[in-house]
């Protein structure tokens, strides 16, 4: 997804420089929001087609097993049933609960369930593993080393340290847990189809629909599959592919003759759409007494389910540079397990890796007795941006307080009462380079403006971003601006993923924009009596540059068009965007050490990403990943059962997400002005949602007195750690 | 859902001739914040569900001659709005612990005393006493963090999930049941009970009666009262662990106590020998602490849920102390 | 409470889904929306005589945004499948679908109520439901809905009409919140993206300039 675009034939693209942005960089309010806010946006979920049907899928109940029979002769009988379609055969293997085995569709949602339970699927039971546990435990048929690396000489550093710690952390599979849930309505029309999907990849899910209807017996092209998504309730990575819901959605509809809805349920959705690896790592970490860190050593594992889930470069941040080059030997072994697939889940792996390594290293800074702050700053010649880190190092410690607040860990521990308090603080990096994308601009005579890209709007703000650009470069409102998004009948887009569709689609808008209004300008030169390049858009209007009085109010300029829209199109421009951002997070938490309760009292993110183009919109995706970490760093797990191989939590009562008291206090500074805006656009996606894990992890360690091993930070892990310490006092 | 047929008696009569005498083939619908799941779960599968809401004599709270009476059908928001119900610091909290407003509007007092127990196990539809198709009890060998600490000597691991349950048998409450052959009445403490078997509730209820209403006694209003619940979440969460206290002050000492645990035990677990330890007693900090050590002194932690005990302990304390300052 | 049951009990077929899938077919199950009740079905309802309905489809008629409108539906149907595949009133979400995670709410008599957790037969006892649709005419948003907009209380909004309802039946309520009151308020609903700073500072502008209550 984040290929290097191309540079474009006209490099002269650039972004208005600071004194000119009229729209850029401002807070505006995203374009979408009234219609969602007042509840009339229509979702993939919420669209009723005339004759449509409902569908539901069966999936596994069995953590690991063989089909040896499905039988669905009572559910075809069934009332209000209209077509099945089975997704597995017979004799395949299932290996997780909640594994897609067949759909069918009804009349209704109520029929299409009480079909759903009348298939009977018969297995033949394997042995399962859903338990999370180290690869010494798991059995060598289920583990892979997937990598041992050396870089330098870590034995040598080991001695040169005055002091080491060893340490165990990590994190369990958590799921996305989309408000949304996986789905879609199809629809046919002759031989073509249209697919209203929730999904991250618009442009993309043509090929992947037509290449999995050929394998139902279905032929269909691309170029007859429309994909819509003109909102979509959250993906977070898990919504690239056309999945097997997806294609029995569309071989449901073309077997009943009739549209078909098929969204999973909530159990279906934390079962088989989502999933993040866990990760754990033994970790042992050195540094001289000033508190230079000397070497690194982890053996780290983790389980995707099925399939290996990437693998981990540690130490995350620190120790990333080549020159100092930190000494450093890392492991990492693949546990494959029966609790379910993976996806990609915001910024894959970085979360996880930035737990390991943070926690790591203000346990050593505990054992230094250095404040965690100092000793981050004496160790950011380990990193890629030492300057930038530093800079939101002392930035955030200013918005949190840290230097008035902060106490080492025995005394912090000392505070009278149960409720203890403490800082903790964590670094993380995110590429997020634009991906390659398209955009068509058309410049209508009554002076109307469309900007049409293939993209789509997670929540992230992607809608009112290319609105943004556009307006600004045609010098027009925003409200002047028509945005259109979320269909693959438009200019290809790549997937949103990986904080890359900013970069993208500005990019790409600024081009067409720019290109459009060229045509505009040569069209309006004779009648204000200058060569075009003399001309610009600015409030509304097109004017001499410098001489603003000699003008043409925009619908006047545009009339001039005669009868012919003008349209331009644009592509991502390397020259407008980067890659490789930095930030900073610090927590303030308490505990209760008498009920291992933690509440967050106020999180700090400082975070950089180039030029913003809208500032509401980007703080909102800071705030949004901050309470998303601290769901994860506090409530979220997957709790698996291995006696049954179940998973005992599918649903949102026991699958805890923070709730609007459990956030506390949030500040979020966005790093803008010289030394960023000139970067170019970057993506902000996944940054922020990677630090929180680590950070408050931290700042419970240092109100506790003693690291809490494993994320979530829960009441029994709690007090398990305090216990192990010998008490809380 | 399995699909059902559906009434909507105007009577206590009229519902009550609407009533199996078998378990499974009909259950009442009140609040249906807890049977609407268990039916989108197939965990009960009725063939016919009985709406009480139309019944007017199920609502409301009155002040009687045998105290405060509260409709089975009360909703715990009405609940929380009722200033006569505001000498019960140990209900209100609890009522305030169920966080979503929501539930409030739609939960009953009625229908938290009757609703079924949370075990995941029991929801996945193992069974209330959770075993798999060979006998296997799931939940000492499972996931138990959420399971009982008291009361668990077998087969029953489950925690009673009621908010309501430990307030009001700390203060004596009495309910009344109406069935096919009259009414009666018990105190709520005996309404919980223990299932030996599966297929056995763990509520005194037949299948064939409706609980019609709770009776605070008259004498309660004069206790120190309150309810300290542990809870990770702020809101929409289960509590870990909760203690509801009510207590008889005296020239500075505790003359009777009641300690009632909620969500450790698959009933509100009266903690009676704790209670005892108070009697006579100036309620000093540490007097609180022995009392919470004592109340779990006999809990039998599972594999995952051994952080209870100290959270039950913690309760305990806490709500004494409260309710010695002077209830909430 | 309201008056009774405007309801009439469609024949006892035994629930083999025949008629009733004869009947969607024609009508399209998706938008089976409702007519205005007519005086032949009040009449109907008022001579009702056996207190049971269903298995099968029964019709049944809610109060619904000032309208009333008749639907078939089974009596397990809940109001919010009712809203969303007979109604076609998407606003509220089917997310957890087991009263946990505020989606779903609505306002039965002004009330805010999960839809997922009440059945459809039970909120045509003659209450007021309201639902997102009916807070502000079409092309108006009302006050919260505005104030979200402003705050970016949003963002993949999916959500949202959810807070909104839940935010609106509390301001009516409690005009004058403090900042712990509104995040009580909302302790019903849940967000996956995190917007609940914005949804605070919108509850509180809100409150703030008394809009709450009006719609």
């Amino acid at each position: 997804m984040a290929e290097t675009p191309k540079p474009s034939a006209q490099a002269t693209i650039e972004w208005p420089p600071a004194g000119r942005r009229q729209l850029i960089g401002q807070r505006i309010s995203r374009l979408d929001g009234p219609a969602k806010a007042s509840g009339r946006a229509k979702y993939s979920y919420d669209v009723n087609r005339p004759g449509m049907l409902h569908a539901k899928l069966v999936f596994s109940t069995q953590a690991r097993a063989r089909i040896t029979a499905i039988d669905t002769s009572a559910a075809e009988k069934m009332p209000g049933v209209r077509a099945i379609h089975l997704i597995l055969q017979p004799g395949a293997e299932v290996r997780w609960v909640g594994q897609e085995i067949l759909a069918l569709a009804a009349e209704t949602e109520e029929q299409a369930r009480d079909a759903a339970r009348a298939v009977k699927i018969s297995y033949e039971p394997l042995p399962h593993l859903v338990a999370d546990v180290p690869p010494e435990q798991a059995g060598t048929e289920r583990v892979q080393q997937l990598r041992e690396q050396t870089e330098g000489d870590p034995d040598t550093g080991f001695q040169q340290a005055d002091v080491i710690v060893e340490g165990e952390y990590g994190c369990p599979v958590i799921t996305h847990c989309c408000l949304e849930s996986h789905g879609q309505v199809a629809e046919w029309n002759e031989n073509n189809l249209t697919v209203w999907a929730s999904t991250q990849n618009v442009s993309g899910l043509a090929p992947q629909f037509a290449q999995g209807l050929q394998t139902a017996g279905i032929s269909v092209q691309a170029s007859q599959v429309r994909v819509l998504t003109p909102v979509m309730g959250g993906g977070f990575g898990s919504k690239f592919a056309a999945d097997t819901w997806g294609v029995a959605c569309a071989a449901l509809a073309h077997k009943a003759g009739r549209p078909v809805k098929l969204m999973l349920e909530r159990d279906q959705e934390l079962l088989a759409a989502g999933g993040r690896p866990s990760m754990y790592a033994r970790v042992r970490v050195g540094a001289k007494r000033d508190g230079t860190l000397t070497a690194w050593h982890s053996e780290s594992w983790g389980t995707g389910g099925p399939a290996t889930a990437g693998t981990p470069n540690l130490p995350y941040v620190i120790g990333a540079a080549r020159n100092p080059l930190l000494p450093k030997r890392s492991r990492h072994t693949a546990v494959f397990t029966n609790i379910g697939p993976a996806r990609a889940w915001r910024a894959p792996n970085h979360p996880q890796m930035c737990l390991i390594t943070m926690c790591a290293l203000d346990d050593l800074a505990a054992k230094l007795q250095m404040d965690p702050l100092d000793f981050f700053l004496k160790n950011l010649q380990y990193t890629e941006r030492p300057e930038v880190y530093r800079e939101e190092l002392l930035k955030a410690a200013d918005l949190i307080g840290w230097r008035q607040k902060w106490r080492p860990r025995e005394e912090a521990l000392r505070a009278k009462g149960p409720v203890k308090r403490g800082l903790g603080l964590s670094l993380h990096t995110w590429g997020g380079r634009g991906h390659n994308s398209n955009c068509q601009t058309t410049i209508h005579p009554d002076g109307s403006v469309e900007v049409a890209i293939g993209s789509q709007d997670l929540g992230t703000g992607t809608r009112t971003v290319i609105g943004i650009v556009a307006a600004e470069t045609l010098g027009l409102p925003l409200e002047a601006v028509t945005v259109k998004i979320g269909s693959n009948e438009y200019p290809p887009s790549g997937a949103s993923g990986g904080s890359t569709t900013v970069g993208g689609v500005s990019s790409a808008t600024r081009e067409a924009a720019t290109n459009a209004l060229n045509q505009l300008l040569a069209k309006v030169a004779p009648a204000l009596g200058v060569p075009a390049e003399q001309l610009e858009a600015r409030d509304g209007r097109i004017q001499v540059k410098g001489d603003p009085s000699r003008h043409l109010p925009w619908k006047q300029a545009c009339a001039r068009l005669g009868t012919t829209p003008i349209t331009a199109s644009g592509q991502t421009q390397a020259s407008l965007i980067s890659s490789g951002v930095g930030g900073v997070q610090m927590a303030e938490v308490t505990v209760d050490v008498e009920t291992g309760i933690v509440r967050v009292e106020k999180m700090v993110a400082v975070q950089d990403c180039g030029l913003i183009i809208d500032l509401k919109t980007a703080e909102s995706q800071c705030y949004g990943a901050m309470i998303m970490g601290i769901c994860y760093a506090l409530y979220e797990e997957k709790i698996m059962d291995q006696l049954t191989g179940r998973c005992l939590n599918p649903d949102m009562e026991f699958y805890k997400l923070a709730g609007i008291g459990d956030i506390g206090e949030l500040v979020v500074h966005m790093m803008t002005g010289p030394g960023y805006d000139e970067r170019g656009v970057i993506g902000l996606g996944e940054p922020p949602v990677i630090s929180p894990g680590a950070a408050l992890s931290n700042a419970v360690a240092n109100a506790i007195g003693v690291r809490v091993p494993h994320l979530p930070l829960t009441p029994d892990r709690v007090l398990a750690a305090l216990e192990a310490k010998g008490g809380a006092v | 859902m399995q699909a059902f047929e559906y009434a909507e008696p105007k009577t206590l009569k009229e519902a009550l001739g609407l009533l199996s005498a078998r378990w499974g083939e009909t259950e009442i619908l009140a609040g249906g914040t807890d049977l609407l799941s268990l039916m989108k779960n197939y965990v009960v599968t009725p063939k016919r569900v009985v709406n009480l809401k139309s019944i007017a004599e199920l609502r409301g709270v009155a002040e009687t001659s045998e105290g405060l009476r509260i409709g089975a059908l009360t909703t715990v928001q009405e609940l929380l709005e009722d200033r006569r119900l505001a000498r019960f610091p140990a209900l209100i909290v609890a009522a305030q612990g169920i966080t979503s407003p929501q539930i409030r509007n739609m939960g009953t007092v009625g229908g938290d005393l009757c609703q079924r127990p949370r075990c995941w196990y029991f929801r996945n539809g193992f069974g209330l006493l959770a075993r798999d198709a060979q006998g296997r009890a799931l939940v000492p060998e499972g996931d138990n963090r959420y399971h009982a600490i008291l009361g668990n000597d077998g087969p029953a691991y489950f925690v009673s999930a009621s908010s309501f349950g430990p307030p009001l048998i700390a203060l004596g409450a009495q309910v009344r049941i109406a069935g096919p052959n009259g009414t009666r009445e018990m105190p709520l403490s005996e309404f919980f009970v223990i299932p030996k078997n599966e297929g056995e509730r763990e509520i005194a209820l037949r299948p064939n009666e409706i609980l019609t209403d709770v009776i605070l006694p008259a004498a309660a209003s004069e206790l120190r009262n309150t309810t300290y619940e542990v809870r990770q979440r702020e809101f929409l969460d289960w509590p870990l662990a909760t203690a509801s206290v009510a207590l008889e002050l005296g020239e500075g000492k505790v003359r009777r106590a009641s300690i009632v645990l909620g969500h450790v035990a698959p009933v509100p677990w009266q903690a009676r020998a704790a209670a005892a330890l108070l009697e006579g007693k100036v309620l000093t900090e540490d007097l609180a602490a022995q009392a919470g050590e004592q109340a779990v002194a006999a809990a039998k932690p599972l594999s995952k849920n051994r952080y209870k005990v100290q959270l039950a302990r913690v309760a305990v304390k806490r709500a004494l102390l409260a309710a010695a300052q002077g209830g909430a | 409470m309201a008056e009774q049951p405007k309801r009439e009990k469609t024949p006892r077929g035994g629930g083999n889904g025949l008629s009733r899938r004869d009947f969607l077919k024609g009508t399209g199950a998706a938008v089976s929306a409702g007519v205005l009740v007519t005086e032949d079905l009040l009449r109907a309802q008022a001579q009702r005589t056996s207190p049971v309905v269903g298995p099968g489809p029964v019709t049944i008629t809610l109060r619904i945004n000032g309208q009333t409108r008749q639907l078939t539906v089974e009596p397990r149907t809940t109001l919010l499948d009712a809203l969303r595949n007979h109604l076609d009133l998407t606003g509220a979400k089917k997310v957890c679908d087991r009263g946990t995670c505020g989606a779903c709410t609505v306002h039965l008599d002004g009330r805010a109520i999960y839809a997922c957790t009440m059945l459809a037969i039970d909120a045509a006892r003659g209450q007021e439901i309201t639902t997102i649709e009916g807070l502000a005419p079409q092309e108006q948003l009302h006050p919260v809905s505005a104030a979200f907009v402003e705050h970016d209380a949003q963002q993949c909004g999916f959500c949202t009409p959810g807070f909104v309802m839940a935010a609106v039946a509390y301001l009516r309520e409690n005009p004058n919140p403090t900042y712990e009151q509104v995040t009580h308020a909302l302790g019903g609903n849940l967000c996956r993206c995190g917007t609940y700073m914005g949804v605070r500072h919108a509850m509180v502008e809100a409150a703030l300039r008394g809009k709450g209550g009006r719609s």
